[in-house]
């Protein structure tokens, strides 16, 4: 790029540096961010304006083989969100549409135009992970990653049942090297073989012992996988959909989950679908103050929210017995249902949460409450698992709704009162998050919690990922419209206008690993899969632009 | 990391190729055994391969043709390429049609050369599963990898096509004989059904063979649907379907008590009577016997990469097929934006073909039609298509001269490694020629266009 | 001796084989041009293995050599030919805006040639 930049005037909030409102320069050299520029350098006068590291979205559901069954199954969601192909000066801009699952183009357009300059697509099975990568390739802007979904995997399983740990330290860094992927996802741990195998039965217990591997439970694989990560250093911990996913009375199960890490490092995700009381099959109550406090006490623990916004909604996830549930309490009939060999389930069905339901507004609720009864921004941070809860283009209403209390009163007025009343009444409603902590629940802490170093900041050496908002009492407007998006230190947005493309790069780790596994993989792989073992790794060709983000051990 | 592309041995001027991947049908088995005679340039051994893949193999031969033709005459590849960008740059309302023989890599691009032109993509997929697509858009599906189906099913039923002779290998592979996880005694653990008009080579291997009426696919789905839920169904649908009721519920009672279930449908659905009807049916069949089991409906793609067609438009613009531009943001219509239509109505002014036949193999008014507008075809070999284009490209092959990402039709991407080298371009380098030829073109265009409005206003 | 059938066009083999070598040789063209016809409705219609058959659609006609075929293979009243030329020249226009003519299912007048 060899170009440099410099940022005036702007009020600057960069919390992984301390830097709480002040006015300061942002110096950008060669898309870096560097201590300083020569004094002729073009300028960008932010007076008046927030100055943020860029966005980054720590779980979303954006690329690859579900994402693409999604928008097949809904021209409805998108024929009226169009996006338009744009001639710019030097390049053209793709067309698409948009909806709850964006195409690839308008993805990737959409992000930076909320000032969003990383996202992290949050399940793949590995070995759909070419498909996963070319569509992250074909999403433009932003530096984006995945994690592959490591909890039904059979081979896994038949090494865990003979306590073959060491062998599974060697096959899971052998797999995220194989696909190129950023760390493991585990979802609803054991829940794919009585599913598959067993005519769709479920899974509910921690100690529930797995269909067709007597010495399994859920709990044995969640202790083997968070130790399995941290042993290998990898920069993102294990990353878990727990068990239960939107049963009533599941916080017990989140709890437990937590638990059985142990003080080691793990990511819970979109936990505000995990925070529920009530009995079984009854009506769900919000368990988020046991949660929030569960985690305001145990460091180890990180969290995203998970927040649903009202709405429409696509829920897509690998936990495909819960996808079957939902279709009870969705008046769209469609239900798409798809297995992956040796490695995955998943579901699909289009989803509206709807103000005047009792569930619905119970865990729109719920979620506010985590992120109100969070002590900790930093472990808490902010997503709505797009499409699930609600597409990424809903993350400027949820900010105001957390940065303004009449705002969010208002909300609270127009939703089902049942489900909301006891909630209304706690103090913490009260609470009002700063631009400081909205600047570390949607960029500083998921960077953190990524182990992303050169992200989510403003000092030297951080990638020059830079948004900049117009000050505004409607925080809202003000997160919807940025008036620069910086992304390698190019201007993508000047002025409020899309200015320029630019091509990301996908960030993924590559731990070492014991090639004498590759001998107890490939007949696995040759006996129950169907494809070769040695055309199951995908080549250089499907990531051109990328970043290894190294481990603690290398 | 082990690259795709080298996995080969070589002694001499011959050489091993191992897990090469036949691009013949949408099977996509990646387990060929390639021997190469490097000095002759042609495949002498294919092994594992089946009588397809073996014909597609064994005939390779780089054929001494003209890199391109114009009007029938030869000409430089960097000729025909000026002369699509010319025809393209200037048409009103332009088509790319095919896709289903190349790579995702090229179709990437052609999605982008469309979207650019404002004109409209459609694939294969129109005349094939399109239907399907169709149908999966109002009652979604429950479907499977081909090993989830390996491992697990003991009851496979055939609807309406035939794997036999034109998915070879889909038996021994995937579904009947193939020892899977739970099904190590092969066939002897599986039930196989096969509902057909006709007895075809694939009925052999059925336990049971159910004859349907020709035009009555749709009434047996649907009878079969009720007597899932265990409605009541009129008699008299064994006349209408020619499937007495005892079969139909002893069907039934076999679907509902198996363990892991698959229905695999072909084109004896999607191109008769009833059509996405007829997918839709199928589809809810499947989900709707999750209610008891694990149940599957998955169709059975013809192309090596049909299915990858649908996955890159569908990525890009949100649509598996039939997408036109023309407002500057992706439409999908089919029936208006399907490639038989846009030619049998005479919308289209100019075609693009990638990789496929519709001089052959489309209907005699769309032919007719193509014969009047300017085409532009790639392809290996000459073609009824080439025969009536303008500009006809002589392209390497995918699969045997050209890497690159070809999706099996249980959408599993596979990565094609190459055994011979051609002198001819790959239809990606020809997209992307055409792509930049375009651009410069339409620029010109625009600006000679804003000189001429000014010229007016002065006036 | 006019008779209304309905032909069914598929895949077969020989003719996947055929295309790849090349649609303008012989055995593509071969497999493509032979109607198979059930063994009864051939004696009924006075026809023999190898005789020529004129195909008439709504669409288009075609002639092309027939075969027999037992009952139990091929049900009275039903035809099958691979996928050629002849098929696209009989095969529907109309794609009813699904994209899709109806290839699969073509009601034919059949006569005897020679």
């Amino acid at each position: 790029m060899g170009s440099t930049l410099r940022i005036v005037n702007g009020r600057v909030h960069d919390p992984a540096n301390g830097v709480d409102g002040k006015t300061r320069d942002i110096c950008i050299k060669d898309g870096k961010i560097v201590k300083s520029v020569p004094p002729k350098t073009k300028c960008v006068d932010a007076k008046g304006m927030v100055v943020m590291p860029g966005g980054v979205d720590i779980h979303c559901h954006i690329a690859g083989a579900k994402a693409n069954i999604a928008r097949k199954l809904q021209p409805d969601d998108h024929r009226r969100d169009i996006h338009r192909r744009m001639e710019l000066e030097k390049i053209n801009t793709r067309s698409g549409t948009g909806g709850t699952v964006p195409s690839t183009f308008t993805t990737g357009y959409r992000y930076a135009t909320l000032g969003y300059t990383t996202a992290m697509e949050a399940a793949a099975p590995p070995l759909l992970a070419r498909h996963t990568l070319e569509e992250l390739d074909d999403t433009p802007v932003i530096d984006k990653g995945f994690y592959i979904l490591m909890g039904n995997n059979v081979l896994l399983y038949k090494m865990l049942q003979e306590e073959r740990h060491e062998e599974i330290r060697n096959a899971v860094a052998w797999w995220l090297n194989a696909t190129k992927s950023y760390t493991t996802k585990l979802v609803s741990p054991g829940s794919d073989e009585p599913w598959k195998g067993h005519r769709n039965a479920t899974i509910t217990q921690l100690n529930d012992k797995i269909d067709g591997f007597e010495q399994l439970t859920p709990r044995k694989i969640i202790t083997s996988m968070v130790n399995t990560v941290d042993d290998l250093g990898l920069p993102h911990p294990v990353h878990i959909h727990c068990n239960n996913l939107g049963h009533s009375g599941n916080y017990k199960t989140t709890l437990e989950t937590m638990k059985a890490a142990d003080g080691r490092r793990i990511h819970v995700t979109h936990i505000q679908f995990h925070s529920y009381g009530g009995k079984p099959d009854g009506e769900p109550t919000s368990k988020a103050p046991e949660i929030a406090e569960y985690i305001n006490n145990n460091p180890n623990i990180t969290a995203d929210v998970g927040q649903v916004m009202f709405g429409k909604s696509t829920s897509m996830t690998a936990d495909a017995p819960l996808a079957w549930m939902l279709t009870r309490y969705s008046n769209d009939k469609r239900w798409v249902n798809a297995d992956t060999e040796c490695e995955s389930g998943c579901g699909i069905i289009p989803f509206a949460y709807q103000e005047r339901v009792y569930t619905h507004a119970l865990q729109w609720a719920t979620g506010l409450e985590l992120f109100l009864l969070s002590k900790d921004p930093w472990r808490m941070v902010l997503s709505t698992d797009h499409p699930n809860g609600g597409a990424f283009t809903s993350y400027p209403r949820l900010i105001r709704t957390l940065m303004d209390r009449e705002f969010r009163k208002q909300q609270m007025e127009s939703v089902n009162q049942r489900a909301v009343a006891k909630i209304k009444r706690g103090h913490h409603m009260e609470r009002e998050y700063t631009l400081q902590e909205i600047a570390i629940i949607t960029r500083a802490g998921p960077a953190r919690i990524l182990g992303l170093k050169n992200k989510g900041h403003l000092g030297p050496g951080a990638d020059a990922d830079i948004t900049i908002y117009d000050e505004h009492e409607d925080k809202e407007l003000m997160f919807s419209a940025p008036r620069y998006v910086i992304k390698d230190g190019r201007l993508i947005i000047d002025n409020h206008e899309f200015r320029n493309n630019h091509e990301g790069k996908i960030l993924h780790v590559s731990p070492l690993y014991d090639e004498g596994i590759e001998d107890v993989i490939r007949p696995f792989v040759e006996d129950f899969y169907t494809i070769r073992f040695d055309n199951y790794a995908v080549s250089d060709h499907y990531a051109p632009r990328r970043e290894v983000i190294p481990t603690t051990k290398q | 990391m082990m690259r795709v592309a080298e996995k080969a041995k070589s002694e001499g001027n011959i050489k091993i190729v191992e897990d090469a991947t036949c691009t013949f049908c949408g099977c996509l088995c990646d387990d060929m055994v390639l021997t190469v005679d490097v000095d002759a340039k042609k495949i002498t051994k294919a092994k594992n391969a089946c009588v397809l893949g073996k014909a597609l193999f064994l005939n390779y031969e780089e054929e001494d043709r003209p890199f391109a033709l114009i009007g029938g005459k030869e000409a430089t590849t960097a000729e025909a390429v000026e002369e699509a960008a010319q025809i393209l740059a200037n048409a009103r309302f332009p088509i790319i049609y095919g896709m289903s023989d190349t790579t995702c890599e090229t179709q990437r691009k052609a999605v982008g050369l469309m979207d650019m032109l404002g004109g409209t993509i459609d694939s294969t997929t129109s005349v094939c599963h399109g239907p399907t697509g169709m149908a999966l858009q109002g009652v979604g599906e429950s479907t499977a990898t081909l090993g989830e189906i390996k491992n697990r099913a003991d009851l496979v039923i055939y609807w309406g096509g035939n794997p036999a002779e034109s998915l070879p290998r889909h038996f021994a592979r995937y579904a009947v004989t193939a020892k899977g996880m739970y099904t190590p005694n092969r066939k002897k653990d599986r039930t196989i059904v096969n509902i057909d008009v006709r007895h075809t080579k694939s009925v052999p291997v059925a336990d049971i063979f159910i004859q349907v009426k020709p035009g009555a696919d749709f009434e047996l789905l649907w009878a079969l649907r009720a007597l899932v839920k265990n409605r009541h169904v009129d008699p008299n649908i064994e006349k209408k379907t020619g499937v007495s009721m005892k079969t139909m519920k002893d069907l039934v009672e076999r679907m509902k008590n198996c363990r892991y279930g698959v229905l695999f449908f072909g084109m004896g659905l999607t191109m008769t009577r009833g059509r996405h009807f007829n997918s839709a049916a199928i589809l809810s069949l499947g989900s709707d016997l999750n209610e008891y089991t694990h149940f599957i409906a998955t169709p059975m793609r013809g192309h090596g990469n049909v299915t990858g067609a649908d996955t890159v438009v569908a990525w890009q613009t949100g649509y598996p097929f039939g997408v036109n531009f023309s407002r500057g943001y992706p439409k999908f219509n089919p029936g208006e934006f399907t490639a038989t239509d846009m030619f049998v109505r005479g919308d289209a002014d100019a075609g693009l073909i990638l990789a496929s036949d519709p001089g052959s193999n489309f209907t005699q008014a769309a032919v007719d039609h193509m014969k009047k507008i300017p085409m532009i075809v790639l392809d290996p070999k000459y073609t009824h298509t080439a025969k009536l284009a303008r500009v006809a490209f002589t392209t390497a092959h995918y699969g045997i001269n050209v890497p690159g990402t070809a999706y099996r039709s249980d959408g599993v991407p596979i990565e094609l490694r190459t055994c011979l080298d051609s002198k001819y371009p790959s239809d990606e380098e020809v997209i992307t020629a055409i792509y930049r030829r375009v651009e410069q073109l339409l620029i010109a265009k625009k600006r000679s266009k804003g000189a001429n409005n000014k010229r007016q206003k002065a006036a | 001796m006019d008779k209304t059938m309905i032909l069914v066009p598929g895949r077969t083999t020989k003719q996947g084989v055929g295309l790849i070598d090349s649609k303008f040789k012989k055995d593509y063209r071969e497999a493509t041009t032979t109607v198979e016809i059930n063994v009864e409705d051939m004696a009924r219609l006075g026809l023999e293995d190898g005789c020529k058959v004129k195909l008439r659609s709504a669409d288009g006609v075609v002639t092309v050599k027939c075969t027999g075929r037992r009952t139990e293979d091929l049900p009275p009243g039903l035809m099958f030919i691979a996928y050629g030329p002849p098929t696209s020249k009989l095969m529907g226009k109309d794609t009813a805006a699904s994209g899709m003519p109806l290839s699969k299912h073509l009601e034919v007048e059949l006569k005897r040639v020679s």
